[in-house]
């Protein structure tokens, strides 16, 4: 058997939430227990909190799957537009033929042109653009190409600690090294240079450093980079020779003042040719978060820039090899860097959802840091983007040792604990990294305003229970 | 900026496919065409691979009513649509969280793998299911299920694959640093696998790998072979002698045509085996929506169900069948849907069981003409196709147009694909690609096309071969 997967572990949906569903089928079946619903927080899952699609989305998207319904007087005519162009791309006009295996050259092209409109102009070639089975499959994809080498020259991959698991758990599988850089929680989850260099000097005595991964809005902290860290990560990337990856599926998912949304690629072009022709960068977006959270239907691109050709090549094989992303998906993305103009029919609609939808979040992040912020034994960071929040908890030395005495994480132990007795489900820390001796938990912002309300106060309730019961 | 030689050298190893010549060439005629050029053909007609929409079948109605009631629930207030089909909808949107089709679809959803269970158990006669994981594809399957198998170490990990096979089983081993090691179909007796030439290849490949796996596909592809009942005791009998994994590709299940016989799983001929072997040997097999009758190939779904894996084994399936993995609902409800199809009483069921048989009878009619045709020229022969969606015929080359291949740095079966494609714009895969016996020469291509395209590419096809054989005589 292959030793690495044995080391593979994916927290998100760990024992917690294998608990959280036997939990949900006792309920269903008429078990008392102490709570009358399980609230799930622990998945960046938006449609399974009550999220609702775009409905132009929708519209397009069944259109594409029956095309009869063109004769369908119910259905507006940009959206009949739409779907008859993206169909005319597809094999045999139908979503069931494979794509090409970089992704349909429309929609590519499409890409590009929301790319460089969003980056003020920065030029994009369709070429650089792959279409991809959500974001996850581009990060390992180019993790896969990247990693060589054997024992002191083996490649090693910088991650942001608190992680998303998918990074560490795809580096253990191609059994690369993984090497961890601290976001610093008292800076507002903010990423320090220096520390940068120190994960790196460190590191470079056992492995080969080769790429630096950062998500921008980020999972789990929802810090949002100002431009000047962005700035200072490109400079440290190109002084160091390391390819970035910009996981930024979170881009529309901006919350807090004074914050905003600047992608690597536009940074990187407006920091001049120094840095514009020579820092390899792959950035990352996806159909599953902003205000879309279509995760099932797998849309994704990468992009990438500055890749020497011979090495493209060896990318665009790999592509090529898993055949295609789902088609549906790339029709999706299409739409998303694509959306109804201004005179268009579905217009005013469009903005009247997406608005809703990114309102209602920010909302909930507000929401979330200043409740969290009430009790006593959890400090919140504000929530300036993404879709979670990731407090600190102070756990007593007594639920620590029995936590540590019955081979549990300590977070670990309080979060089965919420659990049991309150049928929250939320993700602790420790399946994303946290610096030595602190605990945290992951809670996703996602549940609807009332539910969320209920789960912040039972969470405040537990805390505070938990807290007299361990002192 | 990384160079080539930083790159992980599995991912350099892996061979680029020799048709990607052909595909950007085609993609160059269709442009020249298009800008009004003159050629002896109107259009490009590309057979090269069995993506049937792509050759112009037409999706199934119901399947497509379904989800596009799925995607946009409106339709629920269509009186366009049958009941059956909105009460599936129904069903399959409470099975997904949040009610939507834009959600995570828990791939290990009870619902799900019922239903798949429940297939599997009508098909093979009454036994129940094993371990099933619903996937992205048969190839992730494939490679996901290796991920856990293949070691790197000083000695490769290999696995037995069938020649003529697919080009991206290859690939996909290549890619993780494994061995493909063949074992040759026999092509006089119809591509039927012959159990000596299995030892023969393990005894082979034991010399230079550590072999953990054989990979069967059944029905054959591109060969066309439909396997006895037999053939597959012999097999899993051999597989038991010398404890390897059986991996059974069985997506073309649904495409059986010989009048000899009909499909059977390995699955259920393993269980009516009965112990030891029922209970002992280790068996993957893997279905999809991509082939067949439904031909969903663009929305990437399959499953695959184990068989008697140790725990530890099992454990380690269950990690990487989890990772990464989203199988895409559309795909997924897909799938459903041909494993769960309408039945006779259902308002959907006459127009898909026509749909059906229309599809049907015409693979029937392609497999009979395309025999018939290359048959009838001289120096092409072809076995009779069983099953699957392929045909692989024997092209019998005449020297000077080998030398010719051999000058130009090709190999003959790609050289006369390069220029059946300029010459007739016909677009057929070169034997090389999936394997063959050194010496011989092949060329691979689709009857999962209408059947006035596949006469029309016959038609092109004798014109061609009639006038390169005159050519190069």
């Amino acid at each position: 058997m292959n030793p690495t997967v044995k080391k593979v572990e994916y927290a998100v949906r760990g024992p917690i939430v294998t608990r959280a569903m036997e939990l949900e089928k006792e309920l269903s079946e008429g078990v008392k227990k102490p709570f009358s619903e399980v609230i799930k927080a622990n998945i960046g899952d938006a449609h399974a909190m009550g999220q609702q699609p775009i409905t132009f989305f929708r519209q397009v998207l069944a259109l594409c799957s029956y095309p009869q319904l063109l004769n369908d007087s119910t259905f507006p005519e940009d959206a009949k537009s739409r779907a008859r162009r993206f169909l005319q791309s597809c094999g045999g006009n139908s979503i069931g033929a494979y794509s090409n295996s970089q992704g349909i050259e429309y929609v590519r092209q499409n890409v590009a042109r929301y790319i460089k409109q969003r980056d003020g102009g920065v030029p994009c070639d369709p070429d650089d653009i792959y279409l991809t089975t959500g974001a996850s499959d581009g990060i390992v994809t180019i993790l896969k190409l990247l990693v060589c080498g054997e024992g002191a020259t083996r490649t090693g991959v910088m991650i942001s600690i608190p992680q998303y698991p998918l990074y560490s758990a795809a580096l253990a599988e191609l059994d690369a090294v993984q090497i961890n850089y601290y976001l610093n929680e008292e800076k507002c989850w903010s990423l320090d240079i220096g520390e940068l260099q120190r994960a790196l000097d460190e590191a470079r005595s056992h492995c080969n450093p080769r790429a630096l991964c950062i998500i921008n809005p980020g999972n789990p902290t929802g810090q949002v980079q100002s431009r000047r860290c962005i700035e200072d990560v490109i400079r440290f990337a190109a002084k160091e020779r390391l390819f970035l990856m910009a996981d930024e599926v979170y881009q529309d998912n901006v919350y807090a003042d004074g914050c905003q949304f600047h992608s690597f690629k536009k940074v990187l072009f407006e920091m001049g040719p120094e840095y514009s022709n020579t820092v390899e960068l792959a950035s990352f977006h996806s159909t599953s978060k902003c205000y879309m959270g279509e995760c099932g239907f797998r849309g994704g691109y990468l992009e990438v820039v500055n890749m020497d050709g011979e090495v493209k090549d060896q990318l665009t094989k790999l592509e090529s090899v898993r055949l295609c992303s789902p088609v549906p998906g790339q029709a999706l993305m299409d739409l998303v860097v694509n959306p109804p103009q201004p005179g268009e029919p579905s217009y005013d609609n469009f903005i009247k959802e997406r608005t809703a939808t990114l309102s209602a979040l920010a909302e909930k992040a507000k929401l979330t840091e200043r409740m969290l912020n009430t009790v006593e034994g959890i400090r919140c960071n504000p929530v300036q983007g993404a879709m979670y929040s990731f407090p600190r908890i102070t756990i007593p030395e007594k639920a620590v040792k029995e936590a540590v005495d019955n081979g549990h994480k300590p977070d670990m132990f309080y979060c089965m604990t919420l659990l049991e007795e309150t049928g929250i489900c939320l993700v602790p820390g420790s399946g994303f990294g946290q610096k030595d001796g602190t605990y945290h938990f992951r809670m996703t912002i996602l549940p609807p305003a009332d539910k969320l309300k209920v789960l912040l106060s039972k969470l405040k309730e537990f805390h505070q229970k938990f807290t007299k019961q361990y002192a | 900026m990384s160079a080539l030689h930083e790159i992980n050298q599995n991912v350099r190893n892996i061979k680029p496919l020799v048709s990607s010549v052909l595909t950007r060439r085609a993609s160059q005629i269709k442009e020249e065409l298009r800008q009004g050029a003159k050629k002896p053909y109107k259009d490009v007609i590309d057979i090269c691979w069995d993506d049937s929409h792509r050759a112009g079948v037409k999706p199934l109605s119901f399947v497509r009513q379904v989800l596009a009631t799925c995607i946009y629930p409106q339709l629920m207030k269509s009186d366009r649509l049958p009941v059956d089909v909105k009460q599936r909808a129904q069903t399959l949107l409470r099975g997904c969280n949040g009610g939507s089709v834009g959600s995570y679809a828990d791939t290990d959803t009870a619902e799900m793998i019922n239903s798949i269970s429940a297939f599997i158990k009508r098909r093979d006669g009454g036994a129940s299911a094993g371990d099933i994981y619903v996937t992205p594809g048969s190839l992730w399957s494939l490679t996901t299920f290796l991920t856990a198998l293949v070691n790197r170490g000083s000695l490769r990990t290999g696995v037995l694959t069938p020649v003529p096979g697919h080009c991206t089983t290859i690939s996909v081993l290549t890619g993780m640093g494994a061995v493909a090691a063949p074992y040759h179909l026999s092509e006089e007796h119809g591509w039927e696998l012959n159990v000596e030439e299995l030892r023969r290849a393990l005894e082979s490949a034991q010399r230079t790998c550590n072999p953990v796996a054989l990979y069967i596909i059944n029905p054959g592809s591109p060969s066309g072979h439909v396997q006895s009942r037999a053939s597959i005791q012999e097999v899993i009998r051999f597989v038991s002698e010398n404890k390897l994994f059986l991996l059974a590709n069985e997506v073309y299940q649904d495409c059986v045509y010989g009048e000899k016989r009909g499909f059977v799983s390995y699955k259920r001929v393993l269980g009516e085996m009965g112990p030891p072997f029922a209970d002992t040997v280790e068996l993957a097999s893997f279905h999809s929506v991509s082939k067949g009758l439904t031909g969903e190939s663009g929305l990437r779904c399959g499953y695959v169900e184990l068989v008697n894996l140790d725990p530890a084994v099992k454990r380690c399936m269950a990690t990487v069948f989890s990772l990464n993995n989203c199988a895409p609902t559309m795909g997924q409800i897909a799938l459903d849907l041909m494993l769960n199809p309408p039945q006779p009483g259902d308002p959907s069921y006459p127009l898909y069981e026509m749909e059906t048989q229309n599809i049907w009878n015409m693979l029937v009619h392609n497999v009979k003409r395309a025999f018939e045709v290359i048959n009838g020229l001289p120096n092409f022969c072809c076995q009779a196709v069983e099953g699957g969606t392929f045909t692989f015929p024997r092209l019998h080359l005449p020297p000077k147009a080998i030398q010719r291949a051999k000058d130009m740095g090709l190999e003959p079966d790609t050289f006369y694909c390069i220029r059946l494609l300029e010459e007739a714009g016909l677009m057929a895969g070169p034997g090389c690609e999936n394997g063959q016996k050194d010496g011989t020469y092949h060329i691979r291509f689709s009857i999962m096309t209408t059947e006035e395209t596949m006469e029309e590419a016959l038609r092109r096809l004798s014109r061609f071969h009639t006038q390169f054989t005159k050519d190069f005589a």
